[in-house]
Order: C-alpha cells, then structure tokens, then sequence
C-alpha cells in the first residue's frame, strides 16, 4: 500500500519591534526576570493597550513578503484561557478577521518548484514564561508578556518531513530578508507546531490529525514529521485511528508523546477586545511599507538566473539565505566567473557550514578569501583537491590562500623538467604497471598519476602528469 | 451658613473670592462625612489628611493670586473603580479590598491638575454589577433622602455622597445606567458624556465597548464644571475620542444668561418606552409633566418609533455579561488580588480564589457571559446581539437626523427599599432599558430631577447624539431655568 502524508504548518513569529505590542516596554531577549514590564503587560486592573503602529508595519511587511492580501481594517479580539503565565484570562488576538488573508510561499524540490499557500497570517501577543525552580516552585516572568507575535498558518499542502524544512528554510529566510524577527528557534522568536496525517493513496482512508508541540529546531521538525509519518501508518494498518490528539516532541526518547484528546477540548470565547477600536489601513499605507521592502528571495532568484545563468535550483539555494545570497554576489566583485563561485559555494562551503552548523556570517571565510582561492584554482596555481584543502585551512584559520598556499608549499607543479625526474623514478618502480598498461588496462595509468601525486605531495598539475606518463610510457 | 449645601460653583465662586476658604470647605465636608457616613456608608476609603493639606495649599495660591484650576478646591468624591496611587482601590470586591494601584487613573490625575481635592473613594455594586449598591463587599449605601431605600447603582456611593452634601461633585461610571439611575434615585444630576469624551485609562472595566465614566452635581451647571475638568482625548486610552477636545462645555452658561435653550428644541419620545415597560402610573405623571415644560417652553414634542429598542435589554444583557465574563478573567488570584490559601493544583487556585473573592451578583453574569460566548452560542448570542446593537445604532442615526433630544425617564420605577425582595437578574435588566441604549450606542444622556413621589425623586433622562454633548447640556439648563 501506498500513503500519502499530509502536514500544515501553525508558525508563530516574534516581531522584534523596539516595543512590545501594547506598551512602551522593551522588547528585548534574556534581561533579567520582571524587569520589562509595566500595568499594562502586567494586566493590573485598569491598564490600557495601546496597539503600537511598529507591530502593523513588521506585520504588513510580513503579509506582503508571503504574497497574502493585507485587510484594510485590523481588527483585535480576546481568546481566553486560565493559565498561570496569561496575566489578563486572554490573549489579545485576531479571530475572525487576520490582517492577512491567503499568500504563499514557493520551495525548490529537486525536480519542481512548489507552492505552500498559507490559510492566513495574524497578529497576537506573546504570554510570560513559567520557570520551574529547583524547589518546586512555578515562578513567573513577564517579561515576553506582551511581545508581538505573528501566526503564520499554511494549508495542508506539504507531503513530506523534507518539503516542511523547505518551507521553514524559506520562511526563515524570507523573514530574514525584511527583517522582522530573529526568527531564532533557541530563543523562542519562532516555534512550529505541525499538523499531520495520512492518507492511503488506494483506499482514500485517512488517519486522525494530530497536533505536534515543543518543535525546538528544524531537525524536531524532520524528526517527528517522521516519526508520526510511521505512528500514523501503522494506526491505519492495524485499523486503529485515534481521536484528534495533541502530542509533544520527546527529544530525549525520540518519539511524540500524547498531551491531550483534542475533542470537546478549549473553547476560547472569542470576544470583541473593547480596548482597542478598529484600525484602518490605508492602501498608501500598505504601498509605502511595499516600497521599503528589500529584495525578496522570489525576486532575487529570478535575477540570479538571469543575470548569471544558474540553474534553478542552485540559484534558490544560493538566495535561500540573504547573507549567502550577499556573499555570492560579494565574491563574484573580485572574480568574473559565476558557475565557479556557485560551484565551489553549493558544494564545498555550504557542506562546510552544514557541518559546523554555522551561518555564512558566522565563517572564517571572506568573499575576498574564496575569490582568491579560485583565482589560484583557475589560473592552474593550485589544483582542485589542493583548493578543497586550502579552504578548509580558511574555515579553520581564517588566514589567506596566499598565505596557506605559501607557508604549505602547496603550489602546483607545472613545470615538466621539475616534474620529469618524479615520474621516471615512478615508472621505474612499478615496472608491472607499465607491462598491465600496455596490455589495456587502463586502471594502472590511474595508479601511476596517483603514485606520482603522491610523491609529489599532491602539488603535481595532475592533466600535466597524465600526459608526461603516456608519453614516456611510450618511450620505454 | 452651611458650606457644604452650596452648589458646587457656589462653592466655587466662594472660594475664589475668598469670601470662604478651601479649608474651611474642607473641613465642613470632613465634618459631614464624620456625622453622617457612619450611617449612609457611601465611603469605603477617605483621604482626610491629605485632602485638608492639599486645601492649605490651594488657599496660599489663592492668596498669593496664583491661577487657579478648575476644580478649585472644591471636595470631589471617586467611585472605588477608578484606580489610584494613593488609596486603594476595591471595585467594591473582596477580590481587590487591599489592592493599592501604582498608577493613577487619567481623570483621577486631572482632578489633581484642576485643583481639585479628593475626599475619598465611594462605594459601590461589586465591580459595578448591580444597580442598588447593595452588591457591595463593603455593605450597602442608604439613600440620604430616604434611608430606608437604596441609592440606585452601581455608582450608589458616588451619588448618596453628593446628595448628602459629603462632597460637592463626584464620578462615577455608566455600562448600562450606573451614573443615571443613582443620579435619579437620589435627586441630583448624573451626565454619562458620549463614548470617548473622558478618558476610560485607569477606570476599571466592567463592559469595555460600553463603559463611560460619568460625573453627578447638584444642578446641570455643577455636572458640567466637572465634565469640563475631565474631558479629552488621552493617548494611553485608545477609545478616547479626538472629538472630546471641543470647546468647554460651561461656557453655555456665559452665553447669553437666562436663554430659553428649549424654544424650537426638536423632542422626541421613543413609543416602544411607553408600550414596552409601562412604568409606575406617578412616576409616569411626573415624566407628563416635564414634558409640559419643555412643550410650553417652545419644545417641539413628537413621538418617534426606535424598533430595535424592544431588543435593547436583551442586546444589552448578552453583551454586557459576555465582556463581563471576559474583565473579570484576570481575577485569578496569581499576580494581584485575593488568593486562596488552600489549593493543590492551579485549577484549584483558580477556583479556590474565585470562589471565595467573587459575590453572587458577579458570579451569575460571569456564568451568562461564559455562556454566551461559548461554542454555538457565540454565534447565536453574542454576535448576533453586536448585529442588532448596529441596528439599534442606525435606528438613533434616523431620529437624530431630525430630532434634538430624546426624552424619557432615568428609571420607570422609585427608589426601593433596601433589602427588598430581589428581582431576578433579567427583570432588573429591562429596568436599564431607559439607560442602557445610550450605552450601547455611545450617546451622550443625562438624568435631571424633575419631581417626586411620596417624598423619593423621580429623574427625566435627556439623550443626545454621540458628541452632541452640549445639546443636552442646553436641554438639562433650559429645563432648570424653565422650572425655577
């Protein structure tokens, strides 16, 4: 049998306004506890929220940047529950009518280009923070309390772990783009929760969707998308589907672990919020904020395609990011030679930065240090393996290639005559490897470029090698 | 002479003229409070002290020929939901008795910048809910004309206090008649200006979309001094209106003195009052009577139809409970405010606290409004009531396009005796029908004495379009000038 997986994603973002949503507070991560709040993030009786005009603008630009359609009139409404760290009973939301309607993002599969629609977007207040002390106490910080949030929630339209990280690849760096949020998962300025189920490709029978929380990175994501992916399939099989059900991410044993029976569960009362009238937004307004919108990945790869005839693909990965995107571009300022840089950036120094789990900004590798090692790799100073190891050398010192080059001894020999003495005394040693040669197999000129690289310290111009041993072979 | 039966801007006029000083103002209320409170018990804190300091201050000013605010010096009583830094501030609740607010409500600040000395704050229907004081942790207020009946409420302290000559003008706020029916109960004036005329920030909410703080005088001519202290837009209440920062409203008493204000008035008199909640037969003559003096003063009377209005209790009552239900959800015993002492689990710290803080009144609507806003009801309730409060909102759009004023009276029946048998919830609501469509569609209403009956006050309400403030304050002047 075949399944198909059906996931939506419900994104809550942190604006990193100046202020918090309602009041004049700092929106600032990691002060001290209590130490950001005043009536009003507090919920003292009494206190006012004053919807900060910043929040609209970081949304606006949001809802613009997903292609969505931006409501003339913001509307807020209170959605109540008990809990210890919601100070007012309510978060201060949007029910009915969100900011932003509809939009979409695109993701680069490997054989297409997908679009993710998005179901709506709106604007939210963040809640404090429980702290469990050592004595067993709750201890309550509200600091966050108060801090603008947008909810991004997307259609059921992802099939798989690996289009979900796409998408949260993309958004991330899309939000990235037009700088609204840190969007830092260790810092709770983003957090996912999934929605998955599947469905049997032949009988149409669907399991339940379940809700996953506490996703605290990308790979929780992967992780339990998977691992549901399986939970789900077997509840099929064994023709055991649950009710609807909220789970949370275990990262410790590696499983979703069930919170809730979804059914008859919160009812959240939506109400008016009395506090705040409704807000106009101008279609001026909203024009402006387009125009200060920086270069969107969408845009930017188009132009990269263009401009430097890359691939689809490489050119949405290259724009994935805005600082790889600026670093590409950067690089390319002191070499003339797009294919080379999007080669040796796509392979090399993006598995590089994989491995280390860091961002390009975060390297030792400057666009001046790479131009200059392909610079040496292009005009033959350097061959290909010798460069993958200088620029490991970068990533680890962060000195020059000249320098790496220089100090290593590392630049290619071209020169026959130097050359020359190396080969004859490896044909001499393997005299075997000539008779094997002569007699067609091919194999053993392979073994002798490499025995002569060897010898050489891997500084021999390898074309130069191959050649110089057919020749001489030929001689003997 | 006794200083403290004197009309506020007689005080005023007084004051000013040095012809008394503010302490010795001051002082006669103090004395007042001393002789009377004890029984009326419209006081739940007071500010002696501090309010005879400040009234050494402002007769140095005096003295010195210093300008002088507003307010000068005159003793202003606050209904304890108006938060201030200095006293606390209960709501009439076990669940805030020792609340002490760290910040001052708007207007409580304006009073301070207007000379203005508060005396103490006033008790009230616990968290406004309730229209007899009666619901108050704090025990009930007596009426001072009668004190076997009650104030009216929930801005029952606020009202008993003026009426008692305890202080010279008060606030008070009106959801859905607090400021009007107090006013009519005790025979003085109540205003509750249009929505968004005085700043709502640090005035506890009970209903937002429906809340407005209100003030009572002893004449339109006191109600609008302290009206004009207070209005204004304010930018920590976003519901403030821009509108409110009109021209003030007393100067229509230095316009031409003695006008006849009601020669050419536009009246109406919605039917549906009539037919719909028939009130008491010589409460009604009252209201008859009034009516001939607006007529024979030049008032053109014409009895309107406002269809929706035989919704507006109900419209009213969903509404009301439903954003009732929602304020009240920060009373959960974590931050602020009463908490149990026994619980185990959160929950039960949510309960326990509640349970034991909340009175019975504030429980009953917190339960309707949950209800009404929960699942389908939402819906079927709770929106659908917004829906008809838009109608009901047009409905006064027509009259008003052709009419100055509505009249009707502030409550169809008399003050009633305290403790007496208690109305079901939803019968006492039909009685806010008279007060609470201005709530409902943000109109500025007034309550003006016209008469009594076997010896308790019967109050005529003046309503006016939003921000057609003035309107009925012309109305309010022309009918005392009228019947002088």
């Amino acid at each position: 049998m075949t399944y198909k997986t059906i996931i939506g994603l419900e994104i809550h973002v942190e604006l990193s306004t100046k202020h918090k949503i309602f009041c004049n507070c700092p929106n600032e991560f990691g002060a001290e506890a209590n130490t950001l709040v005043c009536p009003t993030c507090l919920g003292l009786p009494g206190s006012m929220p004053i919807l900060n005009k910043e929040v609209l603008e970081y949304a606006i630009k949001a809802g613009i940047a997903f292609n969505g359609k931006i409501s003339n009139l913001i509307k807020m409404d209170r959605k109540h529950y008990f809990y210890s760290d919601l100070p007012k009973g309510y978060q201060v939301s949007q029910a009915e009518v969100p900011f932003c309607d509809g939009g979409y993002l695109e993701i680069e599969l490997e054989s297409e280009t997908k679009k993710i629609n998005l179901e709506r977007i709106h604007i939210e207040e963040d809640t404090g923070k429980q702290i469990h002390s050592e004595e067993e106490e709750t201890l309550l910080d509200f600091n966050r309390s108060g801090v603008p949030l947008i909810e991004i929630v997307t259609k059921p339209e992802m099939n798989s772990a690996e289009e979900a990280k796409l998408f949260l690849d993309k958004l991330r760096a899309t939000l990235k783009y037009i700088e609204v949020s840190n969007v830092k998962m260790e810092e709770g300025s983003l957090r996912c929760d999934v929605n998955i189920n599947v469905v049997d490709s032949e009988t149409g029978k669907k399991s339940i969707i379940a809700e996953i929380k506490n996703l605290n990175s990308f790979r929780a994501v992967v992780k339990a998308i998977e691992f549901e992916e399986k939970r789900h399939i077997d509840l099929l099989e064994a023709d055991k589907n649950t009710e609807k059900e909220t789970r949370r991410w275990d990262e410790a044993k590696g499983e979703t672990i069930l919170m809730r029976k979804k059914a008859g569960a919160s009812d959240y009362r939506f109400v008016v919020e009395g506090a705040i009238p409704p807000v106009r937004i101008s279609d001026e307004w909203i024009e402006e904020i387009k125009t200060t919108l920086p270069e969107l990945p969408q845009d930017k790869k188009t132009r990269f395609m263009d401009s430097f005839g890359l691939s689809s693909y490489d050119a949405g990965v290259l724009t994935q990011s805005k600082d790889l995107s600026e670093f590409f571009e950067e690089t390319l300022k002191y070499i003339d030679d797009s294919k080379l840089v999007s080669n040796w950036i796509m392979g090399d120094v993006l598995r590089r930065l994989n491995d280390d789990e860091i961002e390009i900004q975060e390297s030792k590798l400057s666009p001046k240090a790479l131009a200059d090692l392909l610079l040496l790799v292009r005009d033959d100073k350097i061959n290909n393996n010798t460069g993958k190891k200088v620029l490991k050398e970068i990533f680890d010192t962060g000195n020059s290639p000249e320098k790496i080059v220089k100090e290593k001894g590392l630049i290619q020999i071209s020169d026959e005559g130097e050359l020359k003495k190396i080969v004859e005394e490896v044909l001499n040693n393997n005299e075997q490897s000539i008779i094997d040669f002569k007699n067609g197999k091919d194999r053993a000129l392979g073994f002798l470029v490499g025995q002569v690289m060897k010898a050489s310290r891997g500084k021999a111009n390898p074309q130069l090698v191959n050649k110089m041993l057919l020749e001489m072979m030929e001689e003997r | 002479m006794d200083i403290t039966s004197l009309k506020a801007w007689e005080m005023k006029e007084k004051i000013i003229k040095k012809e008394i000083s503010c302490k010795e103002v001051i002082q006669a209320h103090i004395k007042k409070i001393e002789e009377e409170d004890s029984e009326i018990n419209a006081f739940i804190s007071l500010n002696k002290e501090e309010a005879l300091r400040k009234s050494e201050k402002i007769d140095e000013k005096i003295k010195k020929g210093e300008g002088i605010g507003l307010l000068s010096g005159l003793p202003i009583g606050i209904k304890d939901n108006i938060a201030s830094k200095d006293l606390k501030t209960t709501c009439g609740s076990k669940m805030l008795d020792k609340y002490i607010s760290p910040f001052n409500a708007t207007v409580v600040e304006k009073i301070i910048n207007n000379d203005g000395i508060i005396i103490g704050k006033t008790n009230m229907d616990e968290f406004a809910l309730g229209d007899s004081t009666e619901t108050s942790y704090f025990g009930p207020t007596k009426n001072p004309i009668n004190k076997n009946v009650v104030p009216g409420g929930s801005s029952g302290g606020s009202a008993a206090a003026v009426a008692a000559n305890m202080v010279a003008l008060s606030l008070g706020t009106d959801t859905g008649g607090s400021v009007r029916q107090p006013a009519s109960f005790c025979g003085i004036v109540g205003i509750k200006p249009s929505y968004g005329m005085i700043s709502r920030y640090g005035v506890i909410p009970m209903a937002d979309t429906l809340d407005h703080v209100g003030v009572f005088g002893r004449d339109v001519r006191d109600a609008t001094l302290i009206l004009d202290s207070l209005k204004g837009y304010d930018k920590k209440d976003s519901t403030s209106s821009k509108m409110s920062n009109s021209e003030a409203f007393s100067i229509v008493f230095e316009e031409d003195k003695g006008r006849n204000y009601l020669d050419g008035m536009k009246v109406a008199i919605p039917r549906e009052y009539i037919d719909l909640v028939p009130a008491d037969k010589k409460v009604q003559e009252q209201f008859d009577k009034a009516i001939k003096v607006f007529e024979k003063s030049g008032a053109k009377i014409e009895i309107v139809s406002i269809p929706h209005l035989k919704y507006a209790a109900e419209v009213y009552y969903i509404i009301m409970s439903c954003e009732v239900s929602s304020n009240m959800a920060r009373y959960d015993g974590i931050a602020f405010g009463h908490r149990a002492e026994e619980y185990e689990t959160l929950d039960e710290l949510y309960i326990n606290s509640r349970t034991e803080a909340f009175g019975k009144e504030a429980k009953t609507r917190i339960l309707a409004g949950t209800y009404a806003l929960t699942g389908s009801k939402n819906a079927e309730l709770y929106q659908k009531a917004m829906k008809v409060r838009r109608l009901l909102k047009e409905d006064y759009d027509k009259v008003f396009a052709s009419h100055d004023v509505v009249l009707s009276l502030s409550s169809k029946e008399l003050p009633f005796e305290l403790n007496s048998i208690k109305k079901t919830s939803i019968e006492s609501y039909k009685l806010n029908m008279y007060s609470a469509p201005a709530n409902l569609a943000g109109l500025c209403a007034m309550s003006i004495p016209i008469g009594e009956v076997d010896g308790l006050p019967v109050g005529m309400e003046i309503t006016g379009d939003r921000f057609k403030d003035r309107t009925i304050i012309k109305a309010g002047i022309g009918y005392e000038r009228a019947v002088l």
